[in-house]
């Protein structure tokens, strides 16, 4: 970035930003036990009731590995552009005391990560393009219990949150704005959505970031001294820490004083970092082999067959929306936004309906009557009306069988009750009527009805038209097709002008 | 000879014939627990009444001709697998006993759950008696580091009996138990075996479940049996083998009859004698005793053959830099947080120092720092990684020449019972007990001791190694060697005390 530009005369700074995201994975089961990761539906997750004496780390236990953890990870490297390693992957354990932590180690991955190597196409909106993301590694870890310090003098422990499944994504330095920053995190989500792999919730902790930041002048091939920067709640959190760290860092760069390496944390309400560590309380974690835990070697089988599993990535949806279904930039990326509404998008495209028209269907009424139900949880997967159902509904729109107004109205029905959009105009007489014979009888009797205002109009009260045309729709309970209408009407005022 | 010093082989057949009950067999044990146990030291914990009530079951289950080999044998588990003595809610179980590692520590602390040993022998029929005395956590080769006081080998009361599984090996020497369980690590029951005058079996890693076992240096602990007779080693084994699922190093191969292979013959039969095992210092009456338990192998039909394992040498530092760096991280869960003995002070860190400084004894800390500092970044390739290459130098070196031989054999210990107190001022010392056992663990090969007569009236054992997951080779050489040696009747002077 070229901090204090303002100014000009000042030194030019490039931004260099790496970012760490943990991310909890969607699996039923803790990482090495089979206590569930989540409470029954409908209960209360009261404190330590999702525990056992292995994630509790009573003596004498072992950890299992859980499948469908490594299969995420596997899968978000393939995602990630990763190499997916198939040589002895071993688990390693990261010692440290902390009352957070049942076994005074972390089980985690160091010297052979599952996945590494990748890389990610991040589009900037307000940079006006994209960059491309170097992903240095994407590894399997448990997560540590919860600490909440309850009162003065003491603090509580809930091991529910210990032994769940956590991926650790890390970037190469290669991000040079706090936009970049923010965009690279969205972007993420999105993918650890569409594949499955988190819920990505930052707000509900199921994922979280740590940004690097340091500076260097322009043209400088060496790093600066490097920041961290933890308890980041919101993307919009992590692009302005970003940016107060870049303009700190800018200030006491110019000032000539030393920066120091070190982990701050975010202040949302203050706007500010603040210290919590220096680098010289730096733990020694003594990593080493899990001897727990024999080595991992995905065969190559394995990676193949979940290669095939990835669905088609934000990134490539949104293109095929533009260029294949001609779809605005806007509605391709409202639609990849959610990978559920995309999914319904396309079976509805596939039954049939014009992609354009059913892009305005789904991103418009459908969309509108999920997010009025967001609240219950319901995604575009749940909704009762079958993808079917609604390209059937938008044919009858496009052929003059009803009309766009009734159709709203029968998709408000069907969208939660599932029935056939059709057989509910059938069984409504919701069905358009383009009986020219039948409008014109209408027309005639709203002219024999309204003899004034048809004079009026006829004396130049032009604005009369849309109640005469108001007064026809009511007679046909709105099934009258309305270009017809317009076109008897019309030809009938001027005909006795 | 009295009941209580007879083989599971007799007391079962007395059984099923119904001339004993399974109640008269734990009556006699208890009755020499009673006598000599308090003395001993051999019991940490029991509780006669819930074993009394379980014979009567298992006598019950006899005479409805339940046939199980183990039905109604009375026996205690090491003080380092845990039982089951809470209930679901958390409450104390009546007969529950607590598991202690032989620690301060772990003073009184009641296990949720059973061990994967607890469940098998529970489910073959055996009577638990109680938990046996051990060398803190395992670590010791003299049973003089538990936290509750030496155990004195029946033999010889002012002598140790060997470690760590001492309290087991003395028991079962002293017709406390038909059998009982240890671990071994570097020849914690190969070692107390030969020092107390039984036989002591440590499978192939992997072959018995872990789970359950508080942990020393998981890649190197194993479970296996202490019994009187080679049969009744294959009968317990039998018991405690096979796969678990809750063991990612337990190895899902089937489990042979071993008590089948008891072929009584070693004709045909190489066997190799590595000339390393003949360490200089080792004692003229052990080596004699291996001697000529060699002539007897050889009278009998087999081919001894001269072998050389020239890394034997390395073993002992090999061995004292992987278990202590395992054991380092193992032990870290005794955090004074959760369970076990807290200083119960407010400051973390102050409480953390006091209760593992209080908690633990010496030879604990020793080997806590040794394989902290053999972890530490700056050391972890010059000890951690090289001792891992050594390691598999050795392993390779067994698989070659155990391509061309059948078993090994060689002494179990270099040196028969030692008095107590001798060794304990210099840990160097006492490490060398464990020189011609430890490169067996390191390899992860099946070994077992055997007697094989006495040198100044004090048991030395003969010790037989075996190929990965041949048990059953091992299991027919120590055999054949006991039924033409003459020993198998060999017993303690307490046997008619």
């Amino acid at each position: 970035m070229a901090a204090m530009t303002a100014t000009g005369a000042r030194t030019q700074y490039e931004t260099i930003i790496g970012i760490e995201v943990h991310a909890q994975l969607r699996t039923a089961s803790k990482m090495f036990c089979a206590c569930p990761t989540a409470p029954p539906p409908d209960a209360a997750d009261e404190p330590n009731t999702r525990v056992c004496p292995i994630c509790m780390g009573m003596p004498g236990t072992l950890p299992t590995i859980n499948r469908r953890a490594v299969e995420l990870v596997m899968l978000t490297g393939l995602a990630l552009d990763c190499r997916v390693e198939t040589a002895a992957v071993r688990f390693e354990r990261k010692n440290y005391f902390y009352p957070d932590l049942p076994k005074g180690y972390q089980i985690s991955q160091y010297a052979l990560p599952l996945t590494s190597n990748g890389s990610l196409e991040v589009p900037v909106p307000t940079e006006g393009g994209s960059v491309r993301i170097g992903i240095t590694r994407a590894h399997l870890e448990e997560d540590t219990a919860r600490l909440s310090h309850a009162g003065r003098g003491f603090s509580v422990v809930d091991f529910n949150r210990a032994g769940i499944p956590l991926m650790e994504i890390v970037t190469e330095p290669d991000l040079r704005s706090p936009a970049q920053a923010r965009a690279y995190g969205e972007t993420l989500r999105d993918i650890l959505r569409y594949i499955g792999a988190s819920n990505a919730d930052m707000e509900a902790g199921s994922m979280r970031i740590e940004g690097n930041v340091s500076l260097r002048p322009m043209g400088d091939d060496r790093f600066g001294t490097k920041v961290e920067v933890k308890n980041l709640n919101s993307f919009r959190s992590l692009e302005r820490a970003m940016e107060y760290e870049v303009a700190r860092h800018a200030e006491a760069l110019e000032r000539g004083e030393p920066l120091r390496q070190e982990t701050r944390g975010w202040d949302e309400g203050a706007g500010r970092t603040i210290v919590q560590r220096s680098k010289e309380e730096a733990n020694d974690y003594r990593y080493f082999p899990e001897p727990d835990l024999p080595p991992l070697r995905p065969s190559q089988a394995w990676v193949a067959d979940l290669r095939a599993q990835l669905p088609e990535l934000p990134a490539a949806r949104r293109e095929r929306y533009e260029t294949e279904l001609g779809l605005s930039a806007y509605d391709a990326g409202v639609l990849t936004a959610d990978v559920a509404l995309a999914a319904y998008y396309d079976a509805v495209v596939e039954a049939g309906a014009a992609p354009k028209t059913a892009a305005n269907w789904v991103t418009g009424e459908f969309s509108r009557l999920l997010n009025q139900r967001a609240a219950d949880g319901l995604r575009a997967d749940g909704v009762a009306l079958a993808p079917g159902g609604l390209a059937e509904l938008i044919a009858a729109v496009e052929s003059g069988s009803v009309s766009g107004t009734n159709a709203k109205a029968v998709l408000g029905r069907t969208f939660a009750s599932g029935e056939s959009p059709l057989a509910v105009i059938e069984a409504e007489g919701l069905g358009q009527v383009s009986d020219a014979g039948l409008i014109g009888r209408e027309v005639e009797a709203v002219l024999a009805e309204f003899t004034s205002q048809v004079a009026e109009y006829r004396s130049g009260k032009t604005q009369l038209y849309g109640f005469l045309v108001g007064q026809v729709m009511k007679r046909t309970a709105g099934r009258a097709d309305a270009r017809l209408v317009n076109d008897e009407l019309r030809r009938r005022l001027d005909e006795g002008a | 000879m009295e009941l209580a010093d007879r083989t599971i082989s007799e007391v079962g057949s007395l059984l099923r014939s119904r001339t004993v009950t399974s109640r008269e067999l734990t009556e006699a044990c208890l009755a020499r627990i009673e006598r000599d146990g308090t003395r001993l030291n051999t019991f940490l914990a029991s509780d006669a009444a819930a074993a009394l009530a379980a014979a009567e079951a298992a006598d019950a289950a006899l005479a409805d001709g339940d046939e199980r080999p183990l039905l109604g044998i009375p026996y205690a588990l090491k003080d380092i697998f845990v039982t089951r003595a809470l209930d679901d809610a958390g409450d104390d179980l009546p007969g529950g006993l607590p598991t202690t590692a032989g620690s301060r520590i772990l003073a009184g602390y009641r296990s949720p759950y059973a061990s994967d040993a607890q469940e098998r022998l529970d489910a073959a029929g055996g009577i638990l008696l109680g938990k046996t005395n051990c060398d803190e956590f395992a670590m010791g080769s003299s049973n003089e580091n538990s936290a509750y006081g030496a155990v004195r080998n029946p033999w010889d009361e002012a002598t140790v009996p060997g470690g760590s599984s001492g309290g087991s090996s003395a028991a079962v020497a002293a017709g406390q138990a038909f059998f009982a369980t240890g671990t071994d690590t570097g020849g914690s029951i190969r070692q107390p075996a030969s020092l107390s005058g039984v036989v002591g079996m440590k499978p192939t890693y992997g072959r018995v479940s872990r789970y359950g076992m508080v942990a020393f240096a998981s890649s190197l602990d194993q479970c296996g049996p202490f019994t009187r007779s080679v049969r009744d080693c294959a009968l317990v084994l039998g018991a405690l083998a096979g796969h678990d699922p809750r063991d990612a190093t337990s190895v899902d191969v089937p489990v042979p009859d071993y008590a089948a292979a008891l072929t009584g013959s070693v004709r045909g039969l190489r066997l190799g004698v590595p000339r390393e095992y003949f360490v200089a210092g080792m004692e003229p009456g052990v080596e004699a005793a291996v001697r000529t338990a060699i002539d007897v192998l050889r009278d009998a039909g087999a081919e001894i053959v001269d072998v050389s394992l020239p890394s034997t040498d390395h073993g002992l530092a090999t061995y004292y830099i992987i278990a202590p760096a395992e054991a380092s991280a193992n032990l870290a869960r005794f955090d004074g947080v959760r369970y076990g003995y807290s200083a119960g002070d407010d400051d973390l860190l102050t409480n953390y120092l006091r209760s593992r400084g209080d908690g633990f004894g010496a030879e604990v800390k020793r080997r806590i720092m040794l394989g902290t500092y053999a972890l530490s970044a700056g050391y972890y390739d010059a000890y951690y990684v090289k001792a891992q290459q050594v390691r598999t130098l050795i392993k390779d070196e067994f698989d070659r020449v155990l391509k061309d031989v059948d078993a090994l054999l060689a002494p179990t210990s270099p040196s028969v019972a030692f008095p107590i107190g001798a060794k304990t001022d210099d840990p160097l010392l006492m490490y060398l007990n464990d020189a011609c056992t430890l490169p067996v663990n390191i390899a992860g090969l099946p070994g077992i001791s055997v007697p094989c007569g006495l040198s100044h009236g004090k048991p030395v054992g003969l010790q037989v190694i075996g190929r990965a997951f041949d048990e059953s080779m091992v299991l027919r050489v120590a055999d054949a060697y006991e039924r033409a040696a003459g020993f198998a009747d060999l017993r303690s002077p307490l046997s008619h005390a």
